[in-house]
């Protein structure tokens, strides 16, 4: 039988997402559903003096209102998940509505449970709320700043968290030739799959079980959690989520809303449904990034890095999300020297309450922070001393053979061969001739330019001992369950739990292969409390890594199983017999075999199997990672700069990744591509602003720029296959790799082509406007 | 995203819609393809107690040649409007900035009257038509007028139109022989709708020498508007990259630009500036 895993099988899963057959949150709709509408505060600081119902109570088909005072008590605040050690996190109450005081515009304040959506719709108009408003603060830094308004009593300046980690810098920045600083602002996005978030939930009387739907990245995870927020016992709460339809790390969080559903439905007895709409999702989900970083490079004169240190501000919004105060500390301060040599390195984080809605993972979350500071001070290093930015990479990129490598935060980068993922890349483009047009076309006065990225990134996350050692509250293996039917047939339960990504295709096709079976005989099951034991979801390009590999090794005890059955039919001792293209025979026999599923119609009939071996054929594995995976890689990207109108067009896109063995290319693909353009998102379009007063200016797709299609030229992807040494199946994970390596890369290239103007350096999103500014002002100068 | 409530009615003519328009002219709408009017419900910015929908009544829909113009009905869709030969012969910027609106399908509904009579300060067609002269006819209670285009365009989002009369149609004279016109745009990266959308109309002798020029601008201005003095500039001579230059400058000159939180008052100046320029230049063999 030919092998599936390494080839392009078209993705299970989108015949039904395609033909409109998917089965997401809101299409769940449940006998006597009631509706739900949320009210939030249209003001960024805001003291509650009342809230006036009665109308709103009052009007025919509205079921019930209710108000954070309400709840005070009967539901109870919303904790963060992830508490970095030594950080002093201030983990400041979160109300699921606000009592006393709303913090950013999109707070909940008021909830509406009504017949139909219309009603629930116009009832939240008839609340009439009394604020007293309050000096407001979206930016970090001045909220730190004396005097600035303060929006937790128990986080005195605003500050939510200060962690420092990292080895002494000290000795190494004194005595260096060459050390280059510059300041980095990495501005706040808005992550926005297709579907935006959704709770559905129904609370069976008869069993006092509470079912909830929901758009959710790791169904287990949110069941914990609601059980400890609603008070619910846990094996009477179930979460599902059958489709979900795109995260990028904001279905990640647990937030008020899902908990708010969850409640009434049990209060009033009667499944309740909320549907987030478009403008409720730029508000009230999490967002991404927002750090300012200052950064220094310490380096020889004759291109040799040294050390590097990060002094960062993050921006992590009104309250602590789940996962947000991991994402600037751990998954950014331990990464921050990328792929380079360097003997030390420091980062020091602080995370900062502003009236702004909380921030949480957004694909990549930390990494592509980290990945773009040390990507573009090598090319300011490079630059300082007049090297040419690629040289400079050659020289201080980790060779093959220094891995494992231990980088001065001591992560162990698995394995790696970064030198063979740039020379390929190389192959890609025409380097001499590119530098050689430049000049033609500069003196011209035409811009182009180009820039590359050399990145590596850690994922997989993680080994469950490192997240306990920093201060993640869960574990982090994955479980499998591999249930082979009477007949053959096999159903895998998985913990992780794919949203997109087209793990239904890729798990498919390892466990096929495995077992020597059609693909359509396998079946995946994933996103429901109820079937799958135990797990813990789908970030941090941990899915095929963590949960591949438990899904790898269930198969494993399935076949060893069945290898005892074959040889007691077989009439041979167990380590005789071979497993090859879903057959058992006797080492070098062929004439004598049992196939793989008479062996499993064997283990349910019973009949006659070998002594202590117990009926049917199942395995579970519960894998935990020895460590992370590290994928790398290289991009390069080509620009032109419009001169009259500083628009950047992304001329070439050449992606060299290396993620471990390719289990399916046509997805991997889809993931480069679908990365690679939303970290150019935040290299030129994307960012959230927010004016004085802490409303959202980018508030919808009018103004806030996601990157479409027509922005892009032909990507060019290739790749090197260096497998993970710990992984069963080699795998690093690539969901992240393209927004992690291509903002870097899209930077660089504008820094270059500008580079005739002594412009040193711009930061994000690199807007028309901004760089025609730049050019202008260095013109007019001149 | 739910509106508020209101009611709905499908005019099967002219007729029926001024007479129910004439019922509560100051609370209802006129909607034909709704892509403007829909999301402002949606929103809640506004909040109609009824809907009156014009986009079956087809005496308002067509695309026609009449005394030496042509005459193109209000619920006429951008999309005919782009593909119709006459106009894209004729009038290559009308047939340009229509093909520019939205996407597909925006263009499948969208109609020119209802985007004349939104006004949004950003949308390609009336710049094409100011440029192109073109005039519209509105039926009223006291029967039809007519207004240049120019004067249909007073403020953002607010007309010349009267709340109980309906734009019926759009006249755009026929250019002279040896008549040129061409529609740039720059779209907003998000919305799509023009940052800078410049429609210039030339007629040139057979030397080159410039007769007659129209310059207007949609998207970088506070409002639509013709750029005159580089129309002055234009008319002459044989153009020459200076003159071309000179006319942008005159018309960046020209119009009020405002910033905003996004975008500041000199940078859309600028793009008014280039996109004059390339777009005149594109006329120029």
């Amino acid at each position: 039988m030919s092998k599936l895993v390494g080839t392009p099988v078209k993705r299970r899963e989108d015949a039904r997402l395609i033909t409109g057959h998917g089965n997401f949150t809101d299409d769940v709709r449940l006998p006597g559903q009631a509706y739900a509408e949320i009210l939030r505060s249209p003001h960024a600081h805001a003291r509650i003096l009342s809230i006036d119902t009665t109308a709103a109570q009052a009007m025919p088909g509205v079921v019930k209102v209710y108000t954070g005072q309400d709840l005070a008590g009967r539901v109870g605040t919303v904790p963060t998940a992830w508490i970095p050690p030594a950080s002093d996190l201030k983990q400041v109450p979160h109300a699921v509505l606000a009592v006393e005081t709303v913090r950013y515009v999109g707070d909940g304040v008021a909830m509406v449970v009504a017949d139909d959506p219309y009603i629930a719709r116009d009832a939240l108009d008839r609340i009439v709320v009394e604020y007293q408003t309050l000096p407001a603060v979206t930016d970090q830094r001045e909220a730190m700043a004396e005097g600035a308004p303060q929006l937790h009593a128990d986080a005195p300046g605003n500050v939510a968290l200060h962690w420092t980690v990292g080895n002494d810098t000290d000795e190494v920045f004194a005595q260096a030739e060459v050390v280059v600083r510059q300041e980095f602002r990495q501005q706040r996005l808005i992550p926005n799959p297709m579907e935006p978030r959704a709770a559905t939930a129904q609370y069976l009387s008869a069993t006092d079980e509470l079912t909830v739907w929901l758009t959710t990245q790791n169904p287990h995870i949110h069941r914990l959690l609601l059980s400890g927020i609603l008070g619910i016992p846990e094996h009477r709460l179930r979460v599902i989520a059958v489709d979900v339809g795109g995260g990028f790390g904001s279905k990640i969080a647990c937030y008020p809303d899902e908990v708010l559903v969850a409640y009434a439905a049990r209060d009033l007895n009667r499944p309740v449904k909320w549907t987030e709409d478009r403008r409720e999702h730029f508000m009230a989900t999490t967002h991404g990034r927002d750090h300012y970083e200052e950064v220094e490079l310490a380096g020889s004169r004759d291109g040799v890095l040294q050390g590097i240190r990060v002094k960062s501000y993050a921006n992590m919004g009104a309250y602590l999300s789940t996962a947000g105060p991991g994402v600037p500390t751990i998954l950014f301060g331990l990464i921050v020297n990328g792929a380079y040599r360097m003997p030390v390195a420091s980062s020091e984080v602080f995370g900062v309450f502003t009236n702004t809605t909380p921030t949480d993972a957004y694909r990549g979350a930390g990494r592509p922070e980290a990945t773009y500071i040390i990507e573009r001070m090598v090319d300011l290093f490079a630059q300082t001393i007049g090297q040419d930015p690629l040289e400079v990479r050659r020289r201080n990129l980790l060779r093959a053979d220094e891995f494992p490598y231990t980088n001065p935060f001591g992560l162990a980068y698995d394995s790696g061969n970064y030198h063979a993922a740039l020379d390929q890349a190389l192959t890609m483009v025409d380097y001499p001739a590119f530098r050689q047009e430049q000049a033609a076309l500069r003196a011209q006065g035409q811009y182009v330019g180009i820039g590359f990225s050399t990145y590596v990134e850690m994922c997989g996350l993680g080994p469950s001992q490192v997240a306990g050692a920093v201060g993640f509250q869960g574990g982090l293996w994955e479980s499998a369950t591999v249930r082979v039917h009477p007949s053959g047939k096999v159903q895998v339960f998985t913990g992780a739990s794919p949203h997109g990504q087209g793990e239904e295709t890729t798990f498919s096709q390892l466990v096929a292969d495995q077992l020597g079976i059609p693909i359509d005989d396998v079946d995946i099951v994933h996103g429901d409390t109820a079937r799958v034991a135990m797990g813990w979801g789908t970030y941090g390009s941990r899915t095929m890594v963590v949960g591949g590999a438990a899904i790898s090794t269930a198969v494993d005890r399935v076949i060893e199983k069945a290898r005892r059955i074959a040889a007691h039919m077989l009439e041979v001792s167990p380590e005789d017999v071979v497993f090859e293209d879903g057959v058992f025979h006797p080492e070098g026999v062929l004439d004598r075999q049992a196939t793989f599923a008479e062996v499993t119609i064997q283990a349910y009939l019973a009949w006659n199997l070998p002594q202590g071996v117990e009926p049917s054929l199942e395995a579970s594995a519960y894998y935990d990672p020895t460590n992370f995976t590290y994928p790398f890689g290289t991009h390069i990207a080509q620009v032109s700069v419009d001169a009259d109108t500083g628009e950047v067009r992304v001329t070439k896109y050449v992606a060299v990744d290396d993620c471990g063995p390719v289990v399916n290319p046509m997805i991997v693909e889809g993931q480069v591509h679908g990365g690679i353009v939303q970290g150019i998102g935040q290299a030129l379009y994307e960012g959230a602003v927010y004016d004085d007063d802490g409303q959202l200016v980018t508030g919808s797709f009018m103004d806030y720029t996601m990157p479409r299609a027509r922005f892009f030229p032909q990507i060019e992807t290739a790749h090197t296959v260096t497998p993970s040494p710990h992984n069963p199946i080699g795998v690093k994970g690539v969901g992240e790799t393209g927004t992690i390596a291509s903002t870097p890369a899209v930077v660089n290239a504008v820094m270059d082509a500008l580079s005739g103007f002594g412009i040193q350096h711009l930061d994000m999103p690199l807007t028309p406007e901004k760089v025609w500014r730049a050019m202008q002002q260095v013109q007019d100068e001149q | 995203m739910i509106p508020a409530s209101f009611s709905y009615r499908r005019a099967e003519s002219l007729d029926d819609a001024l007479r129910w328009l004439a019922e509560d002219p100051q609370g209802s709408k006129l909607v034909a393809g709704g892509h403007s009017l829909l999301p402002l419900m949606k929103m809640r910015l506004a909040a109609p107690r009824r809907l009156i929908d014009i986009a079956r009544v087809s005496e308002l829909i067509g695309i026609r040649e009449q005394s030496g113009a042509i005459v193109i009905g209000a619920g006429t869709v951008h999309r005919d409007l782009a593909g119709h030969p006459d106009v894209r012969q004729k009038l290559p910027a009308l047939a340009e900035a229509a093909g520019k609106i939205g996407d597909l399908q925006v263009r499948n509904r969208g109609t020119i009257g209802g985007s004349l009579s939104h006004a949004d300060p950003s949308a390609d067609l009336p710049a094409a038509l100011m440029a192109l002269a073109a005039t519209v006819d509105i039926a009223g209670p006291a029967g039809e007028r007519s207004l240049a285009v120019e004067e249909m365009m007073v403020a953002p989002l607010v007309t010349g139109l009267a709340p109980d009369e309906v734009l019926v149609r759009v006249r755009v004279p026929i250019p002279a022989a040896g008549s040129r016109s061409v529609y740039l745009k720059h779209p907003h990266p998000a919305s799509g709708y023009a940052l800078a959308g410049v429609a210039v109309a030339v007629t040139l002798e057979p030397a080159g020498a410039v007769t007659a020029a129209r310059v207007a601008v949609t998207g970088a201005g506070v409002v639509p508007f013709r750029a005159t003095d580089a129309e002055t500039v234009l008319i002459g001579d044989r153009l020459t990259p200076a003159r071309i230059a000179e006319a942008a400058k005159a018309a960046a000159a020209a119009g009020e630009f405002a910033g905003d939180a996004l975008m500041s008052a000199e940078y859309r100046r600028q793009l008014c500036r280039v996109y004059v320029e390339r777009a005149i230049s594109a006329l120029v063999d």
